[in-house]
């Protein structure tokens, strides 16, 4: 099968005249990097992979091993749509190995295969739809705050509008990258729009969230127009999330369903979400990685705050979707929380590894919390058991360092870098004497 | 071109001892990769699989054989009854085949006729419906005489489907069939590269393939009409 994977790409670089084949990996935050490579290169490049010097990598190396090797995955060559077409480019996605040919511990890749086989071992194939928002801007003038580019809401038909087109082009270029699209709209907030994608593998799915940025923000660059997936770029309106849709698969189908259920869902589902809400704190920090983030998760915009689970309650952090037609297929948890600032890899291979842990041990899925959990208060919240998810990077990095789920996950490398990296992120954060504070306390203390 | 390949490594004694008795020089083989790495300048005289004990490997062997050369190589497979199932919508890697356990007379009639009758015949190299053409040759597929962009495995599901119109195939068989025992992501992995060969075909192509519901897909029409 590899032999075969590795001709189809070489005839069709042949064939195809290719030019340059773009060789894509990601850095521990979760930022796209690649180098290129031209084609009297590449035969060699799937046999043996390519050596680069990893220490410019955030996240990487330290300098004195700083050699590691990017081995291009086969079945992820495609070719890029918006390359010229006398000149055409591919781009294939790299696995990170060190010289020696072992998985490199600081490649988020890796990691999640890492995860991924843990899940396979018990015959689980993890299945994920992401719906992932973004905002459209004007060209952003430094500090300067971010100007919306229409004014419409929630599926306004905005079709002379520029910002419709873009998403169109969008959809089409993702769809010639074998990134199909369920549902595309626009949001609440002005400028804020929506693509879903349909649900695959975790791995394939991570690598599409990857192309998924890269095409946003290229298709709107190219009209002069800013992307951005930051959580939260407004004040007072809904800030940008990425729901991830969640399910299992064995051999005998969908191992979240249950006929036997009142909501459909089987003891592995209520296991899976009993685990992912127990360490939903631990792992936040890495689905939601920026200072920025924590403005987006607060009450009153439909972002989850409290770590609680609902059949249709948007304030939970665990949502139960009913499916079309009570498809047994269709039978899926989402999770609420992460924004689209995350690192797939890292985020998908956490979530995975809380669900499984609550498989394994057994967990024990508390009441389903159907109350609209803003209205209520701290006393009743704490009577129900329902705790709050970490309030800021520093609440979030502080539970992440005493988690021995999350070291495990993502293995020591990545944990300690993390860890080191968004601390100093906090740290300049902290220092920071904001507009709110010159507002509220300059004149009157 | 006087030598046989045989999997696996070692063979079992009695064809051993039957290629001996024939005459015919023969090397076996543990694995595909070392069938392909191994193949002499002016090609193999033939090809005996054996697959009753690694099934799966005994198809990657035969796929890595078919695999990208114009001129067949004639190729026997020795499966045992049990088996027999798995031949089914395998017809293209193999030419003739011999239940286990094998007279070895019959064997012998079997591979004198196989390999001085099939030697070098050539195998098609384009397959069409419609307006969709793949060249099996290049890996290249088409739609109207525009190139399709595909990823391996959107080439090789198209290419089952484009080879077998108008047969109604479940989840199960594509997966087995299309992906083999390598692949990642369960039955659903089907519905997804279904999903994304529908888009890439363009909306005017897209019913080629049609959801054939609660059973899986077929492409193109149905030979009794629709």
């Amino acid at each position: 099968m590899l032999d075969q994977q590795r001709d189809y790409v070489l005839r069709t670089v042949e064939e195809r005249g290719v030019r340059l084949i773009r060789l894509w990996f990601t850095d521990v935050l979760g930022n796209l990097k690649s180098f290129a490579i031209s084609p009297a290169e590449l035969e060699n490049a799937l046999e043996d992979g390519m050596t680069f010097d990893g220490s410019s990598i955030d996240g990487f190396s330290r300098v004195q091993e700083s050699d590691v090797l990017a081995v291009p995955d086969a079945n992820t060559f495609v070719m890029l749509p918006w390359a010229d077409t006398k000149a055409p480019e591919a781009r294939v996605f790299c696995d990170i190995h060190n010289l020696d040919g072992s998985p490199f511990g600081g490649d988020p890749r890796q990691v999640l295969r890492r995860n991924l086989q843990r899940a396979q071992k018990l015959g689980l194939d993890f299945l994920i739809a992401p719906d992932i928002e973004f905002f459209y801007f004007a060209p952003p003038e430094h500090g300067q705050p971010p100007r919306p580019l229409d004014e419409a809401s929630f599926f306004d038909l905005t079709t002379t509008d520029v910002t419709g087109t873009l998403r169109k082009e969008t959809i089409r270029t993702l769809e010639t990258m074998s990134i199909p699209v369920e549902y595309s709209f626009h949001e609440d907030a002005p400028s804020q729009h929506e693509i879903d994608l349909r649900h695959t593998d975790a791995l394939t799915m991570a690598d599409s969230v990857m192309t998924f940025r890269l095409v946003v923000k290229e298709v709107a660059a190219a009209q002069g127009v800013h992307a951005t997936f930051m959580p939260k770029p407004l004040e007072g309106v809904q800030g940008s999330g990425m729901h991830l849709h969640l399910s299992l698969f064995d051999n005998d189908g969908n191992a979240f369903y249950s006929a036997d259920d009142s909501y459909n869902l089987s003891d592995t589902a209520k296991k899976f979400m009993a685990g992912l809400l127990f360490h939903a704190s631990e792992i936040t920090a890495i689905t939601n990685q920026t200072v920025n983030s924590y403005k987006r998760l607060v009450p009153g915009f439909e972002a989850p705050v409290h770590v609680s689970w609902a059949r249709n309650n948007r304030s939970g952090l665990i949502r139960v979707p009913v499916p079309k037609r009570a498809n047994p297929l269709a039978t899926r948890i989402e999770y609420r929380s992460p924004d689209p600032a995350c690192n797939p890899y890292l985020a998908f291979s956490v979530i995975l590894a809380a669900g499984l842990r609550g498989i394994e041990q057994g967990y024990e899925l508390p009441a389903e919390a159907d109350a609209n959990l803003f209205e209520m208060g701290d006393d009743a919240l704490q009577k129900l058991g329902i705790d709050q998810l970490p309030q800021s990077l520093s609440d979030a990095l502080r539970v992440m360092e005493s988690s021995s789920l999350v070291h495990e996950a993502l293995g020591e490398h990545i944990f300690e870098w993390f860890l080191r990296n968004k601390r100093s992120e906090w740290r300049g954060y902290k220092t920071q004497v904001t507009p709110f504070e010159l507002n509220r306390y300059l004149r009157s203390i | 071109m006087d030598l046989v390949a045989v999997f696996p490594e070692p063979p079992p004694p009695e064809l051993a001892r039957t290629l001996d008795l024939a005459g015919y020089r023969w090397k076996a083989f543990a694995s595909a990769d070392e069938v392909a790495k191994s193949e002499p300048a002016e090609g193999w005289m033939g090809a005996i699989v054996c697959a009753d004990a690694e099934i799966e490997n005994a198809w990657a062997v035969c796929r890595a054989l078919r695999k990208k050369d114009v001129l067949q190589v004639p190729l026997l497979l020795l499966v045992t009854g049990a088996q027999l199932d798995e031949l089914t919508l395998r017809d293209e890697l193999f030419d003739d085949f011999c239940l286990l356990p094998f007279h070895p007379r019959e064997l012998e009639a079997r591979l004198r006729h196989l390999f001085a009758f099939t030697a070098s015949s050539p195998r098609p190299d384009l397959v069409d419906y419609g307006e969709l053409v793949l060249n099996l040759e290049t890996y290249q597929a088409s739609v109207g005489g525009q190139p399709l962009d595909l990823t391996y495995m959107e080439y090789e599901l198209l290419k089952f489907l484009v080879q077998n119109p108008g047969k109604v195939f479940t989840r199960e068989i594509l997966l087995s069939r299309v992906w083999g025992y390598d692949y990642y992501g369960g039955a659903r992995t089907v519905d997804v590269h279904i999903r994304r060969l529908r888009a890439k075909l363009g909306e005017e192509h897209a019913n080629l393939i049609q959801t054939v519901r609660s059973v899986g897909y077929r492409f193109g029409q149905s030979r009794w009409g629709n």
